[in-house]
Order: structure tokens, then C-alpha cells, then sequence
């Protein structure tokens, strides 16, 4: 499904190499997680992908289904199928969190050549997906994520996941700032997803987030390169050794 | 003190291009009284601070330019309101276009009748609020409507009509030159809605006069544009008595050059008075806000919101100030202007001003401007939303502060959905 090739990424305002050659794959209806420590480069990994301005390729090559991703506008990115959970997810005052929600879903739908949702079907599914991620009726009117707690915004997150129905998720640290309960709420939104042959790639810099959604595979970031790969079990050596071990290892 | 040689010349020449209508005696002698004011202040000129950034000249100047009449696609503002229709053709009131104009709790009169009559209320009113309004700054422009405008209404409110009052403008010629004089007397405990909308003439110059008695309410929503070539200079002057409130809005939609000044007298206790703007331009466009509050009683609050989007090389002037006399203890007053520049080509030129002269008061003034959120429209363009999508929501997101203003929803709602149907034109 997604398919990262050699991906080399500096950025655009100053001569810093940020990416140096990145090489995964993530198959459909499986999960990927990437670790690693500060600086690594997990989160310009995202937001390459999703087509952040700031950033330029310099070599290799992203796709998904086989499609150039990296030549396409952030909004053909996102109706392709590829979503970015916000490490940060961004207020947005005076626009309304349900206009936003509507306009989104309807726009990617407009550019799949698919007809408008309708208003009562939308206010239907908002609501069913909305309550399984317990958020209410008040914080669907209020303007997007503005005095939203942090669980919220993400919770808010993988809302907007559950209903733009995209192929390929992408969620950059969606653990920090969440307490052990908002963990399982957004966990438990995930896994629902998981079905349906699509693909995750969860970042993250701590284990637990993986102990409640399960990757097939975990990949170790460092230094813009991805130096292991391996299963759910390295997770476990990170948390009990740190990365300095591996990244001696390949030193 | 004599004049100087440019703003001489300039006044007699459009003065000598006017024609003062006919009335009764009091009508005259208000009507000479200001054709005096006008003589001694001279009219705007480009040198006078108060117009240091919008050029008066196209307003001053005998002949007004000529503009395309302006063919509009859409429906008419307000048309799902129940209201009561007042329609002027080229500044003219035209019986057979307006609705029957007897409304229970509200008298209304064409300024022109009111005019020939021997005796009539608006005696007092008049031309008063507007000679009050000259300092201290001067208006010379509305002193010119004062002494010249033939046409408008006259409306006494005395209880809470049951539907709203709509000034519907038409323009029909490509070189009117209109004036409209409106005065409204709000009295003891009444409350009434007036809504104005349509482009008026080639040229408008337009002077509301609002008097609103102790406990009284008055709402205000006005509409100007879509047409593109107008200049228009209008005038709200408000006095408010005790416990009363005065709320403002103006939506405006292009146009060449509009100023639009509003002054308000807090004169009672306890009273509110709120006037906002949003306002979008795209290319030749100017448009000044310009606003003088005074506080003259305690425990008034008084709140000025002006928002303005501006592309393609237009430009946007606000001129906002709060005075709180001494005496006026325990004043709220609030100012926030901002603009959002969708290019670098367009222009935000904003002056601020507080004076006051009571020592327990909280006044508070802010100005800003800006381009789009990069960061939000980012956020938005990774959820599906392109680009012209994302910006115009963003945009009307930026004009919400001043469109909620306005208290009523539906209201609110139809002066929204304008404002996204000129966005959405824009975008192709």
C-alpha cells in the first residue's frame, strides 16, 4: 500500500539534511510502528507524506497503490486515502468542528467523483462514531480543537479518521498528552479501523501506546534512517534498553 | 477664520452646483443653519488630518463621477424577512415600490412630506444630532446632507413593531448624485429593527440621525454593495439615553470608495452601544470605517468590532475612537480592528485612539493584520479541503467576531451566506 523508497528530505529554508535515505513498506490492513529518539526524523517523515510546505525531496520516492503521493497537493494527498493524525492538532476558531468535519468528507468525496453526503445521513454517522469516541454534542458544535483538553484534540483526531474512511492512517505520537484512559478511548478507535485492509503507521516514542494497539512490524528511527526492523518484541527492548544500544549497533 | 484658498474654492464650486429643496420654515432655517456650518468648515479636503488616508476628492467634487449600474444575480438581501419594504430609486422615495407604510408602534414619514408640513416633531431632531456631532471634529459632509438632502424618513417609534424596517436602495442613472437624510426618534421603552440594503447612486452621501429615549432599543443592519463603481459617505449620529442600546452592523461588498462614520453619544446611565463592520474588497477598493464614541454618563458600555478582508490591491482605513468624558465613571469600552491581507498588494491603515478623562474605567483597543494561517490551512488541506475551499473558510472564520454581532440568527445567518457567496465567485 504505502511504499517508501531511498526517501531523502532536507529542509527547504536551510541546507539540513533530515531524511537520509528511508526504505519501508506497509502492506494493506497492517500496522507499523517506527521509534525512536528525539530528532530522528519521525515526525518529517509524516509531514513529507502528507505534503507539509517547508520540506524539500531530494531523493526517492513515496507512493501509495502504486501512486506518486509526493507530487500531489496536501487535499489530493488526503483524498487518495491519506490521513495525518496531528502530533499538534491545530485550533481553528470561529470554524465550526461539524462544518469542518462535513466539508471535509464531502470534499473528498467530490473529488473521488462520489455524490454528497447527505445532511442526515452525515448528522447520523457523526453522531454514532462521535459517541463510541465519547465526545459530545457540545464539542462538535465548538469551533475546531479551540479549548479542547489535549485528550480531546486527539480524541477529536481520530474522529476525523473515522469519518474521512481513509486507506492509509499515519498517526504522529497520538499518545503524548493522553492519560491512561484517553489512551484506550483512542486505542479502541484505531483498532476499530483496523479491519478493511488498511494500513497504520503508528510513530511513537514510548512502548505503551503499542500495548494497546498491536503492530505487526516496528521499525527503529535514528539519525533520518531507519536502522532495525523486527517485531512487537523490539518495542519491548526499547523500552527495558533505549535506543543506544542499536544505534551502537549499526554504528 | 478664513479658509484656505483650495478648500474655498472647492466648496464654492460644489455649492454652487446644488440646488437647496423647498420646505417650511423650520425645515429653512435648520436647512441655512448648516449650509452655514458648511461655509465656515469648508468640506474635505486631502490635506485634513481627518481624512489623512482616504482622499475626500471624488466625494467633494461638483459633478459626481459617473457608475455602472449594477446587475444583481442574486436574490434580494433579506427577501425571506418579514419587513416592511421602503424602496428609494436613485434617492428618491417611490410610493409604488415601497409598502403601505402604516405599522403598528411606529410612524413613518417621507422626510420630503414632513418637510412642507408648518409643525412637525422632527423639528427638534433634525440636523441636531448632526450639529452635535461636529465637535469635536468636524463632518462637513454631513452638514452638507443636513442642509441640502430632500428625501428620506422620518420614523417615531413609540412601541415594538412587529416586523423590522427595510431602506431598500436602488441605482437606476450612472451619474446619481444622491442625498438621504433619515432621522429616527426611538422613545421611552420602545425597540425597533431597521435593515438597509442595495446599492444607492453613483455617488451617496447619507446622514442617519437616531435618538433613543431612556430604555430604548435600536438594531441596525446594514448591507452595502455588490455594484463596483460607487463612492458613498454616510453618517450615523446616535444619542443614547439612559439604559438604552444601539447595535450596529454593516456588511460591505465592494464599491470604489466608501466611508462610513459613525457617532455616538452615551448620554445616560447604564446604556450600550455597539456598531461593528465586516467588510471584503477585491481590487478598486476603499473603504474607511470611522468611528467617535463618547462616553458622557456612568456605567456605559461601548464596543467597536471591524473586520476586513482585502485582496487584489484594495485598501481598508479604520479611524475608532472611545472619549470618556469626566465624570463618565465605570465605562467599558472596547475596540478591536484587523484586517486580512490576501496578497501583498492590499492595504490596512488603522488608527486607534483613546481619550479619557475619568479615572475608573477599563477601555481596551486592539488593531492587527494579517495573512491566512498558514499552520490551519495546512491542518485543513490534509483533511480533503483544497486550497480555495480551505482559505474561504478561513476567512469567513476571520469575519465571525464581527458578523455575530449581529443579535438576531437568522439575521446573522443571511449576512453569512452573502459574504460566502462573494468569496465563492471569487474562487471560480
Amino acid at each position: 500500500m504505502l511504499e517508501i523508497k531511498n526517501l531523502h528530505v532536507k529542509l527547504e529554508e536551510e541546507d539540513k539534511q533530515i531524511l537520509k535515505g528511508v526504505d519501508l513498506t506497509v502492506e494493506a490492513g497492517k500496522v507499523h510502528a517506527i521509534m525512536g529518539p528525539n530528532g530522528s526524523g519521525k515526525s518529517t517523515l509524516s509531514y513529507v507524506l502528507s505534503g507539509k510546505d517547508g520540506y524539500e525531496v531530494t531523493e526517492g520516492t513515496a507512493t501509495l497503490d502504486g501512486e506518486d503521493i509526493l507530487e500531489m497537493e496536501p487535499e489530493e494527498r488526503a483524498a487518495a486515502g491519506l490521513f495525518l493524525a496531528f502530533q499538534y492538532p491545530v485550533e481553528i476558531p470561529g470554524v465550526g468542528n461539524m462544518t469542518f468535519l462535513r466539508t471535509a468528507v464531502n470534499a473528498q468525496r467530490k473529488a473521488r467523483g462520489e455524490d454528497e453526503i447527505s445532511a442526515s445521513d452525515f448528522l447520523k454517522l457523526v453522531r454514532e462514531r462521535a459517541a463510541s469516541l465519547e465526545i459530545d454534542a457540545d464539542m462538535l458544535k465548538r469551533p475546531v480543537n479551540v479549548g479542547f483538553s489535549g485528550g480531546e484534540k486527539k480524541r477529536n483526531e481520530i474522529l476525523q479518521m473515522a469519518m474521512l474512511e481513509p486507506k492509509m492512517c499515519i498517526l504522529d505520537e497520538t499518545d503524548s498528552g493522553l492519560d491512561v484512559d484517553a489512551m484506550k478511548l483512542v486505542a479502541h478507535g484505531v483498532n476499530a479501523l483496523r479491519d478493511q485492509g488498511r494500513g497504520f503507521l503508528v510513530i511513537t516514542h514510548y512502548q505503551r501506546l503499542l500495548d494497546h494497539i498491536k503492530p505487526d512490524v516496528v521499525h527503529i528511527m535514528s539519525n533520518g534512517r531507519i536502522i532495525k526492523t523486527g517485531g512487537p518484541e523490539l518495542a519491548l527492548e526499547v523500552e527495558k534498553n533505549g535506543y543506544a544500544d542499536m544505534k551502537a549497533e549499526v554504528a | 477664520m478664513a479658509l484656505p484658498q483650495v478648500k474655498q474654492t472647492a466648496t464654492e464650486a460644489r455649492l454652487a452646483a446644488m440646488t437647496r429643496p423647498d420646505g417650511a420654515k423650520w425645515i429653512t432655517e435648520i436647512r441655512e443653519a448648516a449650509l452655514a456650518r458648511v461655509s465656515d468648515m469648508g468640506l474635505p479636503g486631502a490635506r485634513d488630518e481627518y481624512w489623512k488616508y482616504t482622499r475626500p476628492e471624488t466625494l467633494v467634487q461638483p459633478e459626481a463621477p459617473q457608475a455602472a449600474t449594477f446587475d444583481d444575480d442574486d436574490e434580494q438581501l433579506f427577501h425571506e424577512f418579514d419587513r416592511l419594504k421602503v424602496v428609494f430609486v436613485d434617492g428618491v422615495f417611490s410610493a409604488e415600490d415601497s409598502d403601505d407604510l402604516t405599522l403598528e408602534g411606529i410612524e413613518i414619514s417621507r422626510l420630503a412630506d414632513v418637510a412642507t408640513q408648518d409643525i412637525h416633531w422632527a423639528k427638534d431632531l433634525y440636523g441636531t444630532l448632526e450639529t452635535n456631532g461636529q465637535t469635536p471634529v468636524q463632518r462637513p459632509l454631513a452638514a452638507l446632507n443636513t442642509a441640502y438632502a430632500a428625501d428620506g424618513i422620518v420614523i417615531r417609534v413609540t412601541g415594538a413593531p412587529s416586523k423590522p424596517v427595510n431602506l431598500i436602495y436602488e441605482h437606476r442613472a450612472t451619474g446619481s448624485d444622491v442625498l438621504l437624510h433619515h432621522v429616527i426618534k426611538v422613545e421611552e421603552g420602545a425597540e425597533f429593527t431597521l435593515l438597509e440594503n442595495g446599492p444607492a447612486a453613483a455617488r451617496l452621501n447619507k446622514v442617519l440621525e437616531v435618538d433613543i429615549a431612556d430604555t430604548g432599543k435600536f438594531h441596525h443592519i446594514r448591507a452595502q454593495g455588490r455594484d463596483h463603481e460607487r463612492r458613498a459617505a454616510t453618517h450615523i449620529f446616535a444619542r443614547l439615553g439612559r439604559e438604552s442600546a444601539f447595535k450596529s452592523f454593516t456588511m460591505t461588498a465592494n464599491g470604489a470608495l466608501t466611508r462610513n462614520e459613525c457617532v455616538i453619544e452615551l448620554t445616560g446611565d447604564d446604556a450600550i452601544a455597539h456598531v461593528a463592520g465586516a467588510c471584503v474588497g477585491d481590487g478598486d477598493f476603499v473603504h474607511d470605517d470611522t468611528v467617535f464614541i463618547t462616553h458622557d454618563a456612568e456605567n456605559c458600555e461601548s464596543r467597536q468590532v471591524f473586520k476586513k478582508v482585502l485582496r487584489n490591491g484594495a485598501v481598508g482605513v479604520f479611524q475608532g475612537k472611545i472619549l470618556v468624558k469626566a465624570g463618565a465613571q465605570k465605562t467599558d469600552g472596547y475596540q478591536i480592528s484587523q484586517s486580512l491581507l490576501l496578497d501583498g498588494d492590499s492595504q490596512f491603515l488603522a488608527k486607534p485612539e483613546l481619550e479619557i478623562y475619568a479615572d475608573d474605567v477599563a477601555c481596551s483597543h486592539g488593531s492587527t493584520s494579517g495573512a491566512i494561517d498558514e499552520t490551519a490551512l495546512f491542518y485543513l488541506r490534509s483533511r480533503g479541503l483544497p486550497h480555495g475551499i480551505a482559505t474561504d473558510l478561513l476567512t469567513l472564520a476571520f469575519l465571525a467576531e464581527a458578523v455575530q454581532e449581529i443579535e438576531d440568527q437568522d439575521l446573522q445567518a443571511e449576512i453569512n451566506t452573502r459574504i460566502e457567496r462573494w468569496l465563492e465567485r471569487r474562487r471560480g
